[in-house]
């Protein structure tokens, strides 16, 4: 099972953070800086895969963690799931808010944060892998993205009454009668 | 009107930019987060955060649903840099609730941020959820279904368990998918209330659609994890599955990297290595696909590497296949000295793995792992260590504990070290070769560890310097070292050191301190003064110090004195109070003598637990009309059920709560009615139940007492060095043949160094014992010696001794070693050999040894000259001709014939042997008899019997180990099995190894479970008696019993019941009251008192030992359930 899925920058300000288990508030920011503070310290030619850290490290918690640019990608999982696999669910997720968002930057998730947490959810729910098949999840948010749009629509035509439309005609008329002429 | 054309103009770029749309909604959230990007400080943030939420305040309270959105991402938003934005929860609650479509979406995935399984909130959640369940609209069923997955209230699973169910069914195949994993997650937080469903599990693993079945997985990864057994017919669909998925079968749409669906591939390996353990026969079933997933993982990309990963896991812990196992070495290898770090941190964890089974293989990488032991990534050299650690023996202790020490000085994680530390400590006990060595080393722990120790590290240790071994020379030699080295350490600057390093010496110095007479006492005090005043020391410290003064403050009065003086005025009371005692104490000289008695053994203390010298004050005490004391965990009982709401719907809970709770919270009246209500059902439950822990404790034991005990005879060819054999001078010879480096260069030297002291002693057993004899002592430190051990070990010793090393084969003397430390051995050929020597089975010191050491040498004749084992006769067979497994106890030995004893139940078989076993009750052991019976015509030779159960101890056994079988007979090996710790059900597990043709051993694995009623036996006491030990007993325990009422009358039928189904001795019946007595074997009695309350038995039952009137009651439960 996934515990926790946390992205932070290079500093370690938090982008996003999905906790699969229950931790107070502090916890959770305690838990943040801690993993901050052992990926960060790491080189870029040791393993993605980090046992240990008092709270999220006990028992047989892993961290396995990518670091992309400006961005460090970590997943806590338990001994239930496969190490590589988790390695390539990150190449997943990122790709996907690639797509997306058509080049990914860090402002991106900072500015869509709920977005962000609506494309994870169609990969990870409650801690287990949902879907790992990346055109299946874009195609999942894209129907979202859709109804969220036809939605709007509905917004924009139900602001106008009969009685406006009308008047709206009338004056596109009256316009285009004088351009003619 | 031109407001109405410019409404329109300003929407319409919203229509065809999907992103705008957002961005319009976070205008406010891209200027918060501007802001707090431009701050420089923490405290600026604050203040701005501050702000923020109180604007936010504001406009929450003015309903404005399209604000709401964007107030809610805002509040996310916040919440993740950890300011607690707790008035928006009811909003987003509200917003999910009334909602669009939309807003429903942003309010859903607030609430699975916000909110963890135990807020209140939720249950005002619980409405919508049910109404977007039963939408008609996908999208609204398919948000509801995630936020269940997510979050939802454990009480109400009930309610909201149709709608999924139904779900199951749903055309829509996400949504099919989505509704297992929430079934899934409710089995992780309320397993009993998706008991009826499982039916359906099996529906959605054989969904049309793959990514149903993928989801299903999950569950059943769960389900077999918890019971492997359960689940082993559906090995064969998992195969099938597998080979469709390795075969391509599946939609090119599941394919990652051109790999068909490979984290469903990782998952069927998974479960396939789960059904497969121990299980030869369905091991069988998937050799060919994890041969095929094996071939068709080509080594191209990331994920291809998990897959064999797994693979590789699964072979090794399915029943070997040599063919395989060799595949997955090669593939080991190349995990190992991969250039990539990620692959090569799995090679060693591979390692690590398949150490356990395949030792030489880790021979194989040594130079890699003195590599990675180098290596700059924390988590590889960690790695490296777990790997060590795995492979430590007597032999490599020194150097392995040497760099896990060096490794724990330049770490700073506290987890790290508290595991590492415990390690080390494990090890040092284990395999020290010499006292300093020992207590250099548990210094070095204790210091490093410091304070974040487990504390079942001092305890062990501490209990190892008290208990000692067999010869009180060695232990007052370790004390004394111990003594010594603190003494020094305590003259260096102690300010620094962690308070349990000081508690631990001042235990030693209190205790030992008189053991080394060349330092005076005077001395000692000094040292264990100066550290009272020292400030770094804490209050816990203080009281360990001041413990061990007392111990030692004998004839020290004057010192004493002044240090009670200076202590009487501490501000701790606990302080006070004990410099009061020391200043008694110093000053009655008799008292103290009667307190502290110098040189009293150390187990030998007296604790009235019970506070029996108190019943006169408490029977007073009721007769004067006080309330009958009751335990906190019945009043904590009782004021649960005067307040909780029983939220689980009757028909399931019922019985559940009736499983769980029956041993532990008795007494509760509403049970009694339950009881006797469900006696159908509990019955079920508790086999259920009984059938859990069997799973649990059914794990095959690896690491043993002795460290690795080499199971896996059969998979490690035998290794036959003939000519290290005879060259004496051994280890770095035979590292060096062992890695063959042609030319070794002089840098590489140091590591052909560490490598030869690192990997001394693993290559195996027998070329061990043949080569360093004198380099593998049997472990220093036993905890608690038991007279077979000892006996077992001396025993092995003379037989090493007394035979000619070099004329032995090799594996006889693995063989022998391996029995020999492990049980003790009494081998006996046939049925025949029971006749003529009837010896009692219990060990009983010299004669048993001798024995034992007689038959020892006779059996090491029987392998070198094959000739006599083939002539003896075998007249089991010719009193038997022909064996019917039903009449199988008429086979038992004349001595045993009369004893009482179970039916024959059937263990295992294969095509060669079939294996049965009997259980005899002797009044002083349980005999466990296993009968092995040869199916074949042919000849079986060296048949060897091996047995493990933790709980058990094993006093003696007979016949485990047989030069042959003939066709078509019997052979009996019996265990006389005794119960120290009463359990209410133990198992046990077993090998037979043997072979059919010469050079080709197989091994048959078996268990089984025996019940704590198997080990009670009647006490015969008078009335009399039976109140003078009533009154001595401490732990006592009442429950309600079901009465058999059927019956004229029902208390005796009843206590003749539970007589026949427990071995009871039922002292006496006097009207509606009888008192019953038992015993464990030959140790702590049980009382029982019965009377009869209405419709119910009321028992109390008394006990020596805590747990015993616990297993007993649940043994009565049973009995009387059944009857």
């Amino acid at each position: 099972m996934i515990k926790a899925i946390l992205i932070f920058n290079n500093h370690g300000k938090p982008r996003m953070s999905k906790f699969y288990e229950h931790y107070t508030e502090d916890t959770e920011q305690q838990i943040i800086r801690e993993t901050f503070h052992l990926v960060s310290k790491r080189d870029e030619n040791v393993c993605n895969f980090l046992e240990g850290g008092l709270l999220i490290g006990g028992s047989e918690n892993k961290l396995i963690y990518r670091h992309y640019a400006t961005l460090y990608f970590v997943f806590c999982v338990d001994s239930s799931e496969s190490e590589l696999g988790i390695l390539d669910l990150i190449q997943v997720f990122v790709e996907t808010l690639d797509k997306c968002f058509e080049n990914v930057c860090e402002l991106d998730l900072i500015f869509h944060l709920d977005k962000v947490h609506n494309i994870l959810a169609e990969m990870v729910m409650g801690g287990m892998v949902l879907e790992t098949n990346m055109s299946e999840i874009i195609t999942q948010v894209e129907a979202q993205g859709k109804m969220e749009k036809s939605e709007r629509l509905q917004d924009v035509f139900v602001e106008f009454s009969h009685q406006d439309l009308l008047d709206f005609y009338n004056q596109m008329e009256m316009i285009q009668t004088q351009l003619t002429r | 009107m031109s407001d109405v054309v410019e409404k329109t103009l300003s929407a319409l770029p919203g229509l065809f930019d999907s992103q705008t749309g957002a961005a319009r909604i976070t205008s406010r959230l891209r200027q918060l987060v501007k802001s707090i990007t431009e701050l420089t400080s923490k405290n600026e943030e604050e203040s701005l955060i501050k702000q923020e939420l109180s604007s936010m305040k504001e406009q929450v309270s003015s309903p404005n649903t399209s604000m709401m959105r964007e107030i809610m991402v805002r509040a996310m938003y916040c919440e993740m840099l950890g300011y607690d934005a707790s008035f928006t929860y009811i909003h987003a609650i509200k917003l999910a609730q009334q909602g669009g479509v939309l807003e429903k979406r942003v309010g859903y995935l607030a609430v699975s941020l916000f909110l963890n399984e135990g807020h209140e909130l939720l249950l005002l959640l619980v409405n919508t959820v049910l109404k977007d369940l039963q939408s008609t609209n996908v999208i609204e069923a398919y948000m509801a279904l995630t936020v269940v997955a997510q979050v939802f209230p454990k009480d109400m699973i009930p309610a909201v368990l149709p709608l999924l169910e139904d779900k199951l069914s749903y055309p829509k195949e996400i949504i099919r998918r989505k509704a297992v994993l929430a079934l899934y997650k409710f089995y992780l937080i309320a397993p009993n209330q998706v008991q009826h469903i499982h039916a359906k599990f099996r529906k959605a693993l054989c969904d049309r659609d793959p990514g149903v079945m993928t989801s299903s997985l999950h569950i059943y990864l769960q389900l077999i994890t918890e019971s492997p057994d359960d689940y082993k017919d559906l090995t064969g669909s998992f195969v099938t599955i597998l080979k469709q998925v390795v075969g391509g079968k599946l939609p090119v749409d599941f394919n990652y990297h051109n790999v068909p669906a490979p984290w469903l591939q990782i998952q069927l390996l998974r479960i396939l290595s789960l059904l497969g353990k121990e299980d030869r026969s369905t091991s069988e079933l998937m050799y060919e696909v994890l041969d095929e997933s094996l071939r068709r993982a080509e080594m191209n990309h990331n994920i291809t590497y998990a897959i064999l990963y797994e693979c590789v896991k699964a072979i090794y812990t399915i029943h070997p296949k040599a063919e395989l196992l060799e595949k997955a070495a090669r593939c080991i290898g190349n995990f190992v000295l991969s250039p990539k770090i990620n692959l090569r941190y799995l090679g060693l964890k591979a390692l690590t793995y398949v150490v356990q089974h395949d030792a030489k293989l880790a021979l194989q990488h040594q130079m890699t792992i003195i590599e990675c032991l180098d290596h700059t990534d924390f988590t590889i050299k960690r790695e490296t260590l777990e790997l060590l650690f795995r492979i430590t023996n007597a032999q490599n202790v020194t150097v392995i504990v040497e760099k896990m020490l060096d490794f724990l000085h330049g770490c700073s994680d506290e987890h790290t070290i508290i595991h590492l530390v415990g390690k080390v400590a494990e090890l040092a006990e284990k395999f020290a070769p010499d006292n300093s060595w020992f207590i250099q080393t548990m210094n070095d722990v204790f210091s490093t560890g410091g304070d974040l120790l487990q504390q079942d590290v001092p305890n062990n240790f501490l209990r190892l310097l008290a208990e000692g071994s067999e010869s009180k020379e060695e232990d007052d030699q370790l004390r004394l070292y111990a003594v010594n080295s603190y003494l020094t350490v305590l003259k260096g600057d102690a300010s620094h050191l962690p308070q349990r390093f000081l508690q631990v010496m001042s235990w030693v110095l209190g205790e030992y301190a008189h053991l080394q007479e060349s330092v005076d006492q005077r001395e000692v005090i000094r040292l264990l003064t100066q550290l009272l005043d020292q400030r770094s020391v804490s209050s816990e410290t203080r009281v360990w110090i001041l413990s061990a003064l007392t111990k030692i403050s004998e004839g020290q009065t004057d010192l004493i004195l002044d240090l009670a003086e200076s202590l009487s005025s501490s501000q701790d009371t606990v302080l006070r109070q004990q410099a009061q005692e020391l200043r008694q104490l110093s000053q009655d000289s008799q008292l103290y003598e009667w307190v502290l008695p110098r040189g009293a053994p150390w187990d030998s203390m007296e604790v009235d637990s019970s506070l029996s010298f108190l019943d006169g004050f408490v029977s007073e005490a009721l007769a004067a009309g006080a309330a009958p004391y009751k335990p906190p965990h019945q009043r904590q009982e009782e004021l649960c059920e005067d307040r909780a709401l029983n939220l689980e719907p009757y028909s399931f809970s019922l019985p559940v709560s009736l499983s769980s709770c029956s041993i532990t919270d008795r007494q509760s009246p509403t049970l009694l009615s339950v009881s006797s209500g469900l006696s159908g059902n509990s019955t079920e439950l508790s086999q259920k139940a009984g059938s859990s822990t069997l799973i649990l404790e059914g794990v095959k034991r690896v690491w043993g007492r002795d460290g690795y005990l080499r199971q896996n005879e059969t998979t490690a060819p035998p290794v036959d060095e003939p000519s290290a054999a005879v060259q004496p001078s051994g280890q770095q010879e035979a590292a060096e043949r062992l890695e063959p480096q042609p030319e070794p260069s002089t840098q590489n030297q140091d590591k052909l160094q560490l490598a030869s002291s690192l990997f001394v002693g693993l290559g195996a057993g027998s070329s061990m014992s043949l080569l360093g004899k004198s380099e593998a002592p049997p472990p220093r430190f036993r905890k608690k010696p038991r007279p077979h051990e000892s006996s077992s070990s001396s025993s092995s010793g003379t037989s090493e001794r007394s035979s000619d090393s070099s004329s032995r084969s090799s594996h006889s003397t693995t063989d022998s070693f391996l029995y020999g430390s492990l049980l003790e051995e009494e081998p006996a050929t046939s049925i025949s050999a029971f006749s003529h020597t009837p010896k009692s089975s219990t060990a009983n010191g010299l004669a048993q040894n001798k024995d034992t050491k007689e038959d020892r040498r006779a059996n090491t004749s029987q392998i070198l000259g094959g000739d006599m084992v083939i002539v003896r006769p075998n007249t089991f067979q010719d009193k038997h001709p022909s064996l019917v497994s039903s009449d199988l106890t008429a086979l038992l030995p004349a001595d045993l014939k009369d004893l009482p004893h179970s039916d024959v139940i059937s263990l295992t078989s294969d095509p060669s042997l079939s294996l049965s076993s009997c259980r005899l009750f002797r009044d002083e052991a349980l005999l466990l008899v296993i009968l092995i019976s040869n199916c074949t015509e042919t000849v079986i030779k060296d048949v060897a019997v091996q047995l493990t159960c933790e709980e058990l101890e094993t006093a003696s056994l007979r016949g485990n180990v047989m030069n042959c079988l003939e066709g078509n007979s019997t052979s009996v090996c019996h265990y006389a099995l005794l119960m120290d710790e009463p359990h209410t059900n133990v198992s046990f597990t077993g090998t037979v190894s043997y072979q059919t043709q010469p050079g080709h051993t197989n091994t048959l694995s078996f268990s089984g479970t025996l019940s704590a009623a198997d080990f009670i036996r009647p006490l015969v006491v008078s009335t009399e008696e039976y109140g003078k030990l009533w009154l001595s007993l401490s732990h006592d325990v009442k429950q309600n019993l079901k009465l058999l009422t059927d019956a004229s009358d029902p208390l005796r039928t009843t206590l003749n019941a539970l007589k026949d189904a427990l071995q009871l001795h039922v002292v006496d019946i006097i009207g509606s009251e009888g008192i019953v007595a038992c015993r464990l074997l030959s140790g702590a009695p049980c009382l029982l008192h019965c009377r009869v309350n209405g419709a119910a038995l009321a028992m109390w039952l008394r006990s020596p030992h805590p747990a015993l009137p616990d297993c007993i009651l649940y043994h009565c439960q049973r009995a009387l359930a059944q009857h």
